[in-house]
């Protein structure tokens, strides 16, 4: 191997230097667009015999794909930082893609998987379109659900976490209930939440809200407490009062527990959310996605989870920035 | 090396009375022990004090309950006839670790105690002039996890000072930093005091530092804590720590530490 380049080497240098780091920048312009082309191609050798309409969505949704790449390509002409991204992202972009084409000939090519539960791609994106305007309200209401379950737990959550963490007396009556109350999952009170509520979106505001309320307080009230106790100390002898001493001291040096509340909170919200939406409230995705079920449409139900993973990602993605702002004093933080 | 300050920039120092004190703490195995032990002591206004003495001697307790973040169980403090009863901004304490808060940038941290006093507005340029006063201006924007522990400790002394304590407590603020850093900022606290007048006092290990900067010297004794000896230092300034009278001093004072640590 080293003899062989050495060789190389000496017939043309500056080829071999320039070659890897060439190959590295092409294939960065050109791959994915080239994993588009490789899924078009399996659909088109597998899907004859498919409704026409769905191959022509699907054909326009791989051009579609296609020309972003291609346009990617050209951007990394002029714009570096979008080439450094792109060095680095174009793998796991076009394997996403090729997954589309690997399960296109699992599904359709070979009929591997049992029809109707596992529809092609195709069929997927075809029961989205269909459904368009649905999957959109749908999102929406889960959206509007979610903001409201989530702030009223979220400020619930941080006034009890303050209290019990930095008040004694409200740790010695409130800790033992955050104990015994906090772990019951938020769903198990549904029975009686459909009683006691009014309607269904209040009852599934408020579930969402129980089961955010607990990890934020548990984590803001263990922050709280953990305040090291020399800051404290060195904001008395500056002369600070009581109030400056919690709003300004204790809660900035609890921020990062809080932060880890909010993200637990979130993730019990997503799951208090879609079973909320399943049992009682008539909207939102997971009331979509049993819906679908019952009709057994399963290419909706496919489109339901996959818009629920861009969903919730992306609020996850936004809170992880918003932290990343809050907390830019913080020295090295996980990345989402 | 020592500037004129301006006038609104001298704050007069106070003196400190410390009648009789003592102070009992339960360690965690359940056992009493008296950190500090009847302890009396006299500082006069604009006096620099250091309190010296192997660990467990009380050194720091006392600089607390002059901070005011402890009480005593019995005796009294008095800053000129006004009793410590708890903290106060013009009693400012200075720790080993700087404690800036590390949510704020330096200057908002060296701005803490004008908020905290809910006189931020009037107090802008001061901070700007503390800032400058310790030589980071080219760091007010930096978040505390920047600095170095020499310039850290530094904002922790400009945090202090802004609130132009009447006696400002140390509590062996330059114990983590190198030498070099170290022997810096001692000068830099002295210049703080000569332009200022502000009563110090200074909790040290370190026999060199004691010696170079302070007035006098207070030697303290573990189990209980005591006040075995209070050591006036008529060293001219600047002193030379390599001068005869200087090492002499050092001897006399090592053997009265050793001497000390051997009663137990």
């Amino acid at each position: 191997m080293a003899e062989s380049s050495s060789s190389v080497a000496s017939a043309t240098p500056e080829a071999v230097a320039v070659a890897p780091a060439l190959r590295k920048g092409l294939l960065a312009k050109i791959g994915f667009p080239l994993a588009v082309a490789a899924a078009y191609g399996i659909h088109a050798a597998v899907s004859k015999q498919e409704p026409e309409l769905e191959t022509r969505n699907y054909t326009i949704f791989l051009a579609g794909l296609g020309g972003l790449g291609l346009l990617a390509g050209a951007l990394q002409l002029f714009l570096g930082g979008f080439r450094r991204w792109m060095q680095e992202m174009w793998p796991i972009l076009s394997a996403a893609v090729l997954v589309f084409g690997v399960l296109e000939i699992v599904t359709t090519g070979v009929r591997l998987l049992p029809l109707p539960y596992f529809p092609s791609p195709p069929k997927i994106l075809q029961s989205a379109i269909q459904d368009r305007v649905l999957i959109w309200e749908s999102t929406y209401h889960s959206l509007f659900l979610l903001m409201r379950g989530y702030l009223l737990g979220v400020v619930m959550g941080v006034v009890t976490g303050v209290c019990i963490g930095w008040f004694k007396t409200a740790r010695y009556w409130g800790m033992p209930v955050m104990k015994v109350v906090g772990p019951i999952p938020a769903t198990a009170w549904i029975p009686l939440a459909l009683i006691i509520s009014p309607s269904a979106t209040l009852s599934a505001i408020g579930l969402i809200a129980i089961a955010v309320w607990f990890p934020v307080t548990m984590l803001t009230a263990s922050g709280i407490a953990n305040t090291r106790s020399s800051y404290l100390d060195v904001a008395k002898t500056l002369g600070a009062k009581p109030s400056y001493l919690i709003f300004r001291v204790a809660i900035p040096a609890a921020m990062p527990n809080i932060f880890l509340g909010l993200f637990m909170g979130l993730g019990a919200a997503f799951l208090t959310l879609v079973v909320a939406e399943t049992v009682g409230v008539k909207s939102g995705l997971g009331w979509y996605l049993g819906w679908s079920r019952e009709w057994a449409e399963y290419g909706k139900v496919f489109a339901a989870l996959g818009i629920m993973a861009i969903f919730f990602s992306t609020i996850m993605t936004g809170l992880f920035a918003l932290r990343d702002r809050v907390l830019v004093w913080q020295k090295g933080t996980i990345k989402w | 090396m020592v500037s004129s300050p301006s006038p609104q920039q001298v704050a007069e120092g106070s003196a400190l009375r410390v009648n009789g004190v003592s102070k009992r703490f339960v360690s965690p195995d359940r056992s009493e022990f008296t950190a500090l032990d009847n302890v009396s002591l006299s500082v006069k206004a604009g006096e620099l004090v250091s309190l010296v003495g192997p660990s467990g001697c009380g050194k720091s307790t006392l600089l607390r309950m002059i901070a005011g973040l402890e009480t005593p169980d019995s005796g009294e403090l008095l800053v000129g006839s006004e009793q410590i009863t708890k903290p106060c901004a013009s009693r400012g304490l200075v720790f080993q670790d700087p404690n800036l808060f590390p949510w704020l940038t330096v200057r908002k941290n060296v701005q803490v105690g004008p908020t905290a006093r809910g006189v931020k507005g009037e107090t802008k340029q001061e901070v700007e002039d503390f800032i400058r006063l310790v030589g980071l201006e080219n760091f007010a924007d930096a978040f505390p996890h920047h600095l170095s522990g020499g310039m850290a400790q530094r904002v922790a002394l400009a945090r202090a000072l802004i609130n132009h304590p009447q006696i400002l407590l140390l509590d062996e603020p330059l114990g983590a930093l190198d030498a070099f850093t170290r022997m810096r900022m001692q000068d830099e606290v002295l210049r703080l005091w000569q332009a200022r007048g502000t009563t110090m006092v200074f909790v040290t290990h370190d026999i060199d530092e004691a010696i170079y900067m302070s007035t006098r010297i207070v030697i303290m004794t573990p189990r209980p804590g005591r006040i075995e000896e209070i050591i006036p230092v008529e060293l001219e300034r600047p002193r030379d720590r390599s001068s005869q009278e200087f090492l002499e001093l050092r001897g006399r004072i090592l053997k009265m530490l050793h001497f000390a640590g051997d009663q137990h």
